[in-house]
């Protein structure tokens, strides 16, 4: 359909394509800002569509790059050719994007969810119209960065670039302890995200003397393409793994996350679950296993121990949350214990797995904070105890909730199943980890039932008995229309993930086999 | 017709599609109860239709299967949703579209007028379409899928009266609890996997430890959805959900899954005979207890409930002797006459609520004399009351008897087998002991609820049912005539039907008793059913109500242990649910409060002291910019460093 040209092109284009919104709001005005926000969102989500049908044509054809990348491009600045092809630089920082199986639904989980929180903030936004709808304009130029930038550097800009307009989201428009939850944030991952930089910089130097006649690179191909000594690898593994363990968040770096959700207004809930915590662990699958595979064998342990511990713990700290917001964060922590454990499991079925349930997590869990924010917005509180029964006046709420519910507690036949099996069965059977990980964190199962459906009987269920619910409306046609697709995806996944899972398969198996080729011994299905 | 199968599991999931999206978006439709009630039955008797002339038409050996498209795919590990009809699931299917139209059926009658009719059969459809993928899947997951959907729908059945909290709260602990035994079933799942590379029912081939550890995890899953102890605890509370769910879900179909999946999976279970003596054991110590607590309930749904419990443990007594056939057999006869008793108490409950007279419509201690006023569902129910209890030639006695049989020719392997079969002997009193009781008190006797009352009989469409699943409750069990009658295979359910398939999808153990124990093992069965009913029968019809205490003085201090359920849901919740929650609330919420956040507070106490340096400098927001600024000017210095 497309030229790899024109895909490339067109990529790029969708990065920057949500910017065009802020000199229409700026000049047009806070009382359109909503409307100039939907309408310039809208662009991403479209070309992120055509991308993935010219994507799929060339994934079909097998025509990646030597590096696994189904479309990359590259803008450099500085240097020259050498004789055999390679690009040499004293200044090897560039623009340099690409896209893959693994961030390619990742990509089109931003483009779908942020015009979903945009569509949503218009009920619920009323302050300061025009500076939250650039804000979140720009959260988005740096969420899709960082799921496609291919250099270090530029991929760290992107990394801090997200932080600015989500630190501002959480800080003028949270709730009323938003600046310390804010500030907490901040510093949390700014601390993480130093050390990243630190180890970038060491990483761009080792690699230069090795590609790039010992110039700093930061070109992730290049980097590649080193074999780094082992305890090199052991620092840069941990610096890398401490500043994206905390995006996750990884028990115990956790905290940060419920104070930021509960305070976040609700986009940024949205975008902070959705999107915002895949960050961390595509990091992990992105960088930390292809570039110091032997630290990952040697630290998998480690991280399938803190991603159990965070199955169980986010799990039962859920359990006996009296707010519901914060109940869902902490189901977060729980969820992306799981998606920790399936990175480092190291077979195919717990790698595709984790990265099917990113996706899954961020429609889940996304779709959660709709619909809390939903609820708040009626009844400006998230208190269970505030609520009883409301069931019976909010029919088609309590659908909407059931099914999301339901998509979160990993019911076969919706997505947040596929996921969860998957990384469970791939860790069970992997012959790098114990197979102890994956039992304990299957009782994750049961206690995520006994959380979600003890606090839906609790607000759903019984008499209503308060006055201030009984005038309670159903959702609009507008919240009805922001869930509708996000429930067809959920259905869609959950039935049919083989279309989704054979793409990823494509990329992250390579993760996988050069991770396992460093143990000496191939993998081999027994 | 065979392009038709998939409809099979495709049309339940139409049907409830219809049902569930137009009835929340169109008020008029939700009112339009025929409509409703017609697209529900339709979506459910074209796959009876479907099962019925495959299995019609079905060779032995020959199994027929059909594939919708993939689910997931991994690169080493694959899954499809196929199907196989074969000798087991064809007959499964059969009880299962079967019995789920006489409910679909009934039930239009027996909902007409409650405000939720339309959620109602969307529910209703939805279990049959995962009851389907339950019984119908080539493999693992695809059961799975089934398993964990008719757990949903048990949940949302339970609690559909939702705004009575208590429905809810037994909503919800049917789920948990099938929910620990699901995560049995995913362990053995991971096991299965590695050491076989597939989920396909027809390439799991296990030995040794591997072999073992399934076939104990498919045992607690199996404890879980066919509740068993422990964890049986949900399905007497289950009784909250509506009447004809409690005979489709909570007694014929769901419940009996446990037992379906174990006797699918007979070669793994026959590896290990140590497993086999637990399940016989755990099924012969459920029968005992939930007989003895049936004996002092008033509630008929509860009195029936731990009947169904009591009966599953006979089924399980029935796999444990590696009699799977036979245990499939007594699903069968029990899918009948349990049926016929639940729509019949429905009966009886939807006649008791109209006179409006008593405040509880399921106490049968303001019953009495209904039989009177309602002669079919009196007359069905107590055919299917003698059925149960074993009477002679009802087809309870066929299938009880056959299990009691298996059970003893097993204690040739093993004498813990003896026990058991002395268990399901004195079980077997019990249950023709409570069942006469209840039936008794309710149609029979002194007419105990008040004089002005006139219950009337349930309309056709409730009754015709019942009649129908009467005359299955009296001639099913000739279906399975025992062996001896026909000097060998002539037990066409067990012997015949489930075994002679050239790869057998049930593998039985080889049970032999000489013909002469077999006979007065007959004789006894045939007693012990006829003595239990006479008994109660006399007693009850001597002192009405008053014989209760002649019980309750027979069973002494026991009683009260009998009446309050053994203390196991108090017991529960002291020893796993409370501290659970004292867990999360008082460690682990101060850990991530106090010791982490401690933490973090402190150092970000640090910076901050840092950080007043720069604001007597800057002010406001500026001071984060001036952050930012530093992080630029560290990059910079980086590159003029190393570049």
């Amino acid at each position: 359909m497309f030229e790899k040209d024109a895909l490339a092109l067109m990529m790029n284009l969708m990065i920057f394509a949500p910017l065009a919104g802020v000199p229409l709001i700026l000049l047009l005005g806070k009382t359109s800002a909503k409307y100039i926000a939907f309408v310039v969102s809208l662009i991403p989500f479209v070309l992120s569509l055509l991308l993935y049908a010219g994507y799929l044509d060339f994934s079909t054809l097998d025509a990646t790059t030597a590096d696994g990348y189904v479309i990359d491009s590259g803008y450099r600045w500085f240097g020259s050719q050498n004789a055999d092809g390679t690009w040499v630089s004293s200044f090897d920082i560039n623009y340099l994007t690409g896209i893959d199986g693994i961030s390619v639904f990742l990509v089109l989980l931003t483009t779908f969810i942020f015009p979903i929180s945009i569509l949503f903030s218009w009920g619920s936004v009323h302050d300061r119209e025009a500076a939250y709808y650039n804000l979140l304009l720009i959260l988005e130029v740096g969420v899709l960065g960082v799921f496609l930038a291919l250099d270090l550097i530029l991929f760290y800009v992107f990394f801090e670039m997200v932080l600015i307009p989500m630190y501002f989201l959480i800080g003028i428009w949270g709730g009323k302890d938003r600046i310390y939850a804010s500030l907490k944030f901040f510093l949390y991952t700014l601390i993480g995200s130093l050390l990243m930089l630190v180890c970038i910089l060491y990483l761009g130097y080792y690699a230069g003397t090795l590609v790039n006649d010992g110039y700093f690179t930061s070109d992730l191909l290049k980097i590649s393409s080193i074999e780094i000594p082992a305890e090199v690898q052991w620092w840069l593994f941990i610096g890398f793994a401490l500043s994206f363990a905390i995006k996750v968040p990884l028990f115990p770096l956790h905290t940060w996350l419920p104070d930021a959700h509960v305070q976040a207004p609700t986009a940024g809930s949205v975008i902070l679950a959705a999107v915002l915590l895949k960050m961390g662990t595509y990091g992990l699958v992105r960088f930390c296993l292809p570039l110091f595979p032997d630290a990952s064998l040697e630290f998998a342990p480690i991280m399938c121990l803190l991603g159990t511990i965070g199955i169980i713990y986010g799990a039962m700290a859920s359990m006996v949350q009296t707010d519901i917001k914060k109940l869902v964060a902490y189901s977060s922590v729980s969820h992306l214990g799981f998606i920790v454990l399936g990175i480092f499991s190291f077979t195919e079925e717990a790698m595709s797995g984790a990265i099917v349930q990113m996706v899954n997590h961020g429609i889940s869990t996304g779709a959660l904070f709709l619909i809390i924010g939903m609820i708040y917005d009626r009844r400006h509180t998230r208190e269970i105890k505030d609520f009883q029964g409301i069931a019976k006046v909010l029919p088609i709420f309590t659908v909407v909730f059931m099914i999301t519910t339901f998509s979160s507690i990993g019911l076969p036949g919706l997505n947040g199943f596929v996921g969860e099996f998957l990384i469970l069965l791939g860790s069970f059977s992997s012959d790098h980890v114990s197979p102890v990980y994956a039992v304990l964190g299957t009782t994750g199962v049961i206690i995520a039932a006994v959380y979600m459906l003890w606090m839906f009987r609790r607000v759903m269920f019984g008499t209503l008995d308060k006055d201030e619910n009984r005038s309670l409306t159903d959702l609009n046609a507008r919240e009805l229309g922001l869930m509708l697709p996000l429930i067809a995806l959920m259905f869609y996944i959950g039935f049919h993930a083989t279309p989704v899972l054979k793409e990823i398969g494509k990329s992250s198996d390579r993760v996988v086999e050069k991770v396992i080729s460093r143990t000496g011994s191939n993998f081999s299905q027994k | 017709m065979e392009a038709l199968l998939p409809l099979i599991i495709l049309s339940p999931f139409i049907g409830a599609a219809i049902i569930g999206i137009w009835g929340l978006f169109s008020s008029s439709f939700r009112h339009q109860e025929k409509l409703i009630g017609t697209i529900a039955t339709l979506a459910v008797v074209l796959p009876f239709v479907l099962v019925l002339n495959t299995f019609l038409s079905y060779e032995h050996g020959k199994p027929v299967s059909f594939h919708l498209f993939s689910w997931m795919a991994t690169k080493n590990f694959s899954v499809d949703f196929s199907y196989v009809l074969d000798e087991a699931s064809l007959l499964m299917g059969l009880i299962v579209t079967g019995i789920g139209s006489l409910i679909h059926i009934y039930s239009i009658a027996y909902m007409h007028h409650d405000k939720g009719f339309y959620r109602y059969f969307l529910y209703l459809n939805l279990f049959i379409f995962s009851m389907n993928n339950l019984i119908l899947g080539d493999n693992l997951l695809v059961l799975f899928l089934g398993w964990e959907g008719v757990g949903a729908c048990s949940y949302f059945l339970i609690g559909y009266w939702f705004e009575d909290m208590a429905k809810a709260m037994a909503a919800q602990k049917a789920f948990v609890a099938n929910r620990i035994g699901d995560f049995a079933l995913l362990v053995a799942m991971f096991i299965i996997f590695t050491s076989t590379g597939s989920l396909k029912f027809s390439e799991i081939s296990l030995s040794g430890d591997v072999a073992f550890w399934v076939a104990l995890l498919v045992f607690i899953a199996a404890t879980g959805k066919s509740a068993q102890i422990p964890l049986y605890v949900w399905l007497p509370d289950a009784m909250a959900g509506p009447t004809p769910v409690s005979a489709l879900i909570h007694a014929a179909t769901m419940v009996t899954s446990g037992i379906y999946l174990i006797a699918r999976m007979s070669e793994v279970f026959l590896q290990v005979p140590g497993v086999m003596i637990l399940v016989a054991v755990i099924g012969g110590l459920t029968a005992i207890l939930a007989a003895l607590i049936a004996i002092a309930q008033n509630d008929i749904k509860k009195v029936l409930a731990y009947s169904t419990v009591s009966q599953l443990g006979f089924m399980f007594m029935a796999l444990g002797a590696g009699a799977f056939s036979t245990a499939i057999f007594h699903v069968m006869t029990h899918a009948f006459f349990k049926a016929c008793l639940f729509l019949g108490s429905g009966s009886v409950i939807h006649a008791m609520e109209h006179m409006h007279l008593v405040d509880d419509p399921q106490d049968i201690r303001t019953m009495g004399k209904l039989g009177k006023y309602m002669p079919s569902t009196s007359k069905t129910f107590w055919i299917s009351t003698l059925a149960i209890a074993g009477i002679f030639p009802l087809s309870g006695f066929f299938s009880k008897d056959e299990i009691l049989g298996k059970l003893f020719a097993a204690g040739h392997e093993h004498v813990m087998y003896y026990a058991v079969w002395a268990v399901g002997m004195i079980t077997a009193v019990l249950t023709a002991f409570y069942m006469t009781r209840v039936t008794f008190l309710t149609f029979n006797g002194k007419k105990r609820f008040p004089e002005e009352g006139h219950p009337h009989e349930s309309s056709p469409l409730m009754t015709i049912p019942l009649w129908i699943l009467a005359g299955l409750a009296i001639v099913g069990g000739f279906l399975g005539l025992p062996a001896v009658v026909g000097h060998g295979h002539y037990n066409w359910i067990s012997e015949h039907w489930l075994s002679i398939s050239k790869a057998p999808i049930i593998v039985n153990r080889i049970l032999h008793a000489d013909l002469t124990t077999e006979w007065i093992l007959i004789g006894i069965s045939f007693c012990v059913a006829i003595g239990g009913v006479y008994f109660a029968y006399s007693l009850y019809s001597k002192y009405d109500l008053q014989a209760d205490l002649k019980v309750k003085s027979f069973f002494g201090s026991m009683y009260r242990v009998m009446e309050n359920k053994f203390f196991i849901d108090e017991f529960y919740n002291a020893a796993i649910i409370r501290p659970f929650v004292w867990l999360g609330n008082y460690a682990i919420m101060p850990f991530d409060k106090k010791f982490i956040d401690g933490l973090v507070n402190g150092s970000g106490y640090l910076v901050y002291s840092a950080g007043s340096v720069f604001r007597q400098l800057q002010s406001g927001l500026v001071q984060k910019y001036a952050l930012l600024m530093f992080i630029g000017v560290v990059v910079l210095l980086g590159y003029a460093i190393f570049g």
